[in-house]
C-alpha cells in the first residue's frame, strides 16, 4: 500500500530540537508505550475497546461475496454481519443501491433536512507531535490563542451571520488552552449560539462535566485510527500518544453529562475499510451501553497542511467515501452523519441527499480570522490554519444552496436543559 | 343531530387529525391546517427554539391550539423544564410529554412520563402524555391528571402502523380519556382503521412530511380519519368483531 511523507523538517528548529524529532520518527524505542496512560489521566472499567478491536482484528473483507452484498440489502435490519458485508469491496458495484436504501433510511430518520454548523479554532497551541497534522508542534506555523475579547469578537461576526451551532476547537495543549480557558470560551458561546460543541483534547470524567455545566453539550473526538499498531507510528509525542485514553473519551464524556458524542477516523491514514467498521462499531457498542445519548459519525479524509502540499487520502477516493457514509447510514440509520469542508462542494451537495444530516459552512480552521474572511476586513495577525479546506461556501451561500436543493436547512433542534 | 367533537382541557375540537412534529416545514403547516382541518398542531420547543424561526408562531392561525413537545427531554424533570419554557415562549398551556432515553428507537418511558405528568398537571397544563401502550401506565396516567393518553402506534417515524393495535384496543375499552393514536401512521388507511377502532384522534407527521403531494396526502388523512369516524360510530366493526348474533345460537334453550 501507498504511504504519505509526512515528515518534515523546519529551518528554524534547532540542531538538538531536530535530533530529538529524527529520533522519534526513525526509533521506535524512542517513544513511550502508546498503551500505557499517562499521569493524571483517568481510567474507567469499560470493555467496549477490546469488543470494537476484537471485530476489527478478526474483519477480513475480501472473504465477503455477492451473495453477502445481497443479504445485507434486502434484510429489514442490518446486523454487524451486514455491515461488514456493505463496507467490503464486494458491495462496490451495489453503490447505487445503497444510496437508495440509505437515502430512505435518512429520510425516515431525519427527513429532508441538514443542519448547518461552523466550527471556530480559538488556539493552534499543540503539544503533539501528529505527522499528519498541521498543528503538531514541530510544524513551522504561526500560533495564536485568543483571549476572551477575541473570541466574544470572532463569536459575534459568526452569530450575525445567522449561525446557531457552533463547535469550539482547540490545538492540544493543556497548558496552553486549560480546561478553564475553554470553559470562559463555553459560556461565551452559550450566550451566542444555542448549541455548543467541543472538539478538544479528551480530558477526564469531572472536567468534561465542568465543561457540560459552562454550556457545552456535545464533545467529538476523532480516534484518527484503530489500529493502534499504525496509532503508534503517527502520534510520536504528547498525550495524544496514548491510545486507549483516546478511545475512552466518548464514554468519559456520556458519564460526565454531554447529550451527544461524536466519533471518526481519518480516512487514509491506514486501512480505511477496518478503520471504518471500527468507527461504526464504537458507536454501535456504546449506544447499547449508554442508549439514552445522541451519536454522529463523521469521515474526514487526509488533507494537505502548510509545508506538506503532498498530503492526500491515498486509496480513499470518493467513491469508497460515499461506499463507507452509505453503509454508516444503512448499519445506524439514527445517528447524525456530519461531511466537513474538507470536501468538495460537489461532493458534499450530492451526500447530503443520500446519508449526511450535518454540514459545515463558512468555515476557517485557522485562529481569528473570521472577520477577515466573513468582511473582507485584512488581519495580519491571525494564526495559521490546521489543513487546507475544499469547500469555502458561506452560512448565506450555504443556506441558500440547500435550499435549491430542495432540502430544508436547519439551524438549531436542541435545548439545553 | 349533535357535533361530534372531544374535549382536552375543556376545549373542544371538531377535528380529529393533529398534526406531529418529527419533521416540519412551512408547507407541512400549511398542507395539515387547509387540507387536513388540523385544529392542534405539534411544535417540538427545541426546534422552535431558534432565531431565524422566531417568526414561526405568526404562521400558525390563531384558531389552531398549539401543542408544544418535551421532545429532547430524557427524564421527568427535563420534560418539566421544557414545558414551562414552552409556557413562558406564549405557547399556552398544553403540553405533550416526550420522554425517551433510548436515542435509537425513541420509545418513550412510561415511568418517568408519569412523573413529569403528575408534576405538569399540578401546575394547570393540560398534559398529553405520548407512552408506550400498557395499561398499567395509562391508568397511572390517568390517576396522574392527564387530559389524555396518546399511546404509540408503531416506532416513530417507521410508517409501520398499528403495530401495537391489541394494545391500543385495550387502554380504548378501559381508559376514560380521549385516547389518541401517535407515531408510526404511515398511511391514511392505517389512520382510518385506528378511528375505527375508536381512537379519539390520530396524530401523524412523516407520512405526511415525506408523501410526493403534501397537500394531497394532508387531504387523503382527512377523508380517512372522517371515514374512520363514522364507522365507529355507525357501530358496524364492534358488532362484527365483539357483539352477539341475532340468533343467539347458544343460549337460546333459555325460556324466561
Amino acid at each position: 500500500m501507498a504511504e504519505n511523507q509526512f515528515f518534515v523538517d523546519s529551518d528554524k528548529l534547532s540542531e538538538k530540537v531536530l535530533a530529538k524529532k529524527h529520533r522519534l520518527e526513525q526509533d521506535p524505542s524512542s517513544r513511550t508505550n502508546h498503551m500505557e496512560y499517562m499521569e493524571g489521566m483517568e481510567r474507567i472499567d469499560s470493555d467496549i475497546m477490546s469488543r470494537v478491536l476484537g471485530q476489527m482484528d478478526s474483519y477480513d473483507y475480501e472473504s465477503y461475496t455477492d451473495a453477502d452484498v445481497r443479504r445485507a440489502l434486502s434484510d429489514e435490519t442490518c446486523s454487524v454481519e451486514d455491515f461488514k458485508a456493505l463496507l467490503s469491496p464486494a458491495a462496490v458495484p451495489h453503490l447505487e443501491e445503497m444510496a437508495q436504501r440509505a437515502k430512505a433510511e435518512t429520510s425516515k430518520h431525519f427527513g429532508n433536512t441538514v443542519y448547518l454548523f461552523t466550527p471556530l479554532y480559538i488556539a493552534n497551541y499543540c503539544e503533539n507531535y501528529c505527522a499528519y497534522c498541521g498543528f503538531n508542534c514541530y510544524n513551522d506555523i504561526i500560533r495564536k490563542k485568543l483571549n476572551s475579547g477575541e473570541i466574544e469578537h470572532e463569536m459575534k461576526v459568526i452569530a450575525d451571520s445567522g449561525m446557531e451551532e457552533i463547535l469550539i476547537l482547540t490545538g492540544e495543549s493543556r497548558s496552553m488552552s486549560s480546561v478553564e480557558y475553554i470553559g470562559e470560551a463555553c459560556k461565551l458561546a452559550a450566550k451566542y449560539f444555542r448549541n455548543v460543541g467541543l472538539e478538544i483534547y479528551p480530558v477526564n470524567t469531572d472536567e468534561y462535566r465542568y465543561l457540560h455545566e459552562c454550556g457545552a453539550d456535545y464533545v467529538t473526538v476523532f480516534q484518527e485510527t484503530y489500529n493502534s499498531d499504525k496509532y503508534e507510528t503517527l502520534h510520536l509525542m504528547g498525550h495524544k500518544r496514548v491510545y486507549p485514553y483516546r478511545f475512552e473519551a466518548q464514554e468519559r464524556a456520556i458519564r460526565g453529562g454531554m447529550r451527544g458524542v461524536g466519533f471518526s477516523a481519518l480516512l487514509g491514514l491506514s486501512d480505511f475499510r477496518k478503520d471504518a467498521l471500527a468507527s461504526a462499531l464504537h458507536v454501535y457498542y456504546l449506544q447499547r451501553k449508554y442508549p439514552h445519548a445522541e451519536y454522529s459519525l463523521s469521515c474526514p479524509r487526509l488533507r494537505p497542511i502548510i509545508n506538506n502540499d503532498k498530503i492526500n487520502p491515498l486509496d480513499v477516493h470518493e467513491r469508497e467515501l460515499c461506499q463507507v457514509l452509505c453503509a454508516y447510514r444503512i448499519f445506524l440509520p439514527y445517528v447524525g452523519i456530519t461531511v466537513s469542508s474538507r470536501e468538495s462542494e460537489h461532493f458534499r451537495d450530492g451526500i447530503v441527499k443520500v446519508a449526511a444530516t450535518k454540514i459545515s459552512a463558512g468555515v476557517s480552521t485557522g485562529i481569528g480570522d473570521h472577520e477577515s474572511k466573513y468582511e473582507g476586513k485584512e488581519d495580519a495577525e491571525a494564526g495559521d490554519e490546521q489543513f487546507e479546506i475544499s469547500d469555502g461556501r458561506s452560512f448565506g451561500q450555504m443556506y441558500a444552496d440547500m435550499s435549491d436543493e430542495g432540502l430544508q436547512p436547519v439551524l438549531n433542534d436542541y435545548v439545553y436543559v | 343531530m349533535n357535533k361530534d367533537t372531544f374535549t382536552l382541557g375543556g376545549k373542544e375540537f371538531s377535528s380529529r387529525f393533529i398534526l406531529g412534529s418529527g419533521k416540519y416545514s412551512m408547507e407541512l403547516i400549511k398542507a395539515a391546517v387547509e387540507n387536513a382541518g388540523a385544529e392542534i398542531i405539534t411544535l417540538a420547543v427545541r426546534r422552535t427554539n431558534t432565531k431565524k424561526n422566531e417568526s414561526i408562531l405568526d404562521y400558525i392561525p390563531e384558531h389552531v391550539t398549539l401543542l408544544p413537545n418535551t421532545s429532547g427531554a430524557r427524564d421527568a424533570s427535563e420534560a418539566v423544564r421544557i414545558a414551562r419554557m414552552a409556557r413562558e415562549l406564549g405557547c399556552g398551556n398544553f403540553v405533550k410529554i416526550e420522554i425517551m432515553r433510548d436515542s435509537k428507537y425513541l420509545l418513550p418511558d412510561n415511568a418517568e412520563t408519569v412523573k413529569a405528568t403528575e408534576i405538569l398537571a399540578k401546575e394547570d397544563f393540560v398534559v398529553l402524555p405520548y407512552m408506550f401502550p400498557d395499561l398499567y401506565a395509562a391508568r397511572a396516567l390517568q390517576d396522574a391528571g392527564a387530559a389524555a393518553v396518546m399511546p404509540l402506534a408503531s416506532p416513530i417515524g417507521s410508517n409501520k402502523g398499528l403495530a401495537a393495535k391489541e394494545f391500543i384496543q385495550i387502554l380504548i375499552d378501559e381508559i376514560d380519556l380521549p385516547i389518541i393514536v401517535d407515531a408510526g401512521i404511515g398511511r391514511p388507511s392505517q389512520a382510518c382503521e385506528a378511528m375505527e377502532m375508536g381512537a379519539a384522534a390520530v396524530m401523524a407527521n412523516t407520512a405526511i412530511a415525506t408523501a410526493g403531494d403534501i397537500p394531497a396526502m394532508a387531504g387523503a388523512f382527512k377523508n380517512a380519519i372522517e371515514a374512520g369516524r363514522a364507522a365507529y360510530l355507525s357501530g358496524l366493526g364492534r358488532v362484527l368483531e365483539r357483539g352477539a348474533s341475532a340468533s343467539d345460537p347458544l343460549t337460546g334453550f333459555l325460556r324466561d
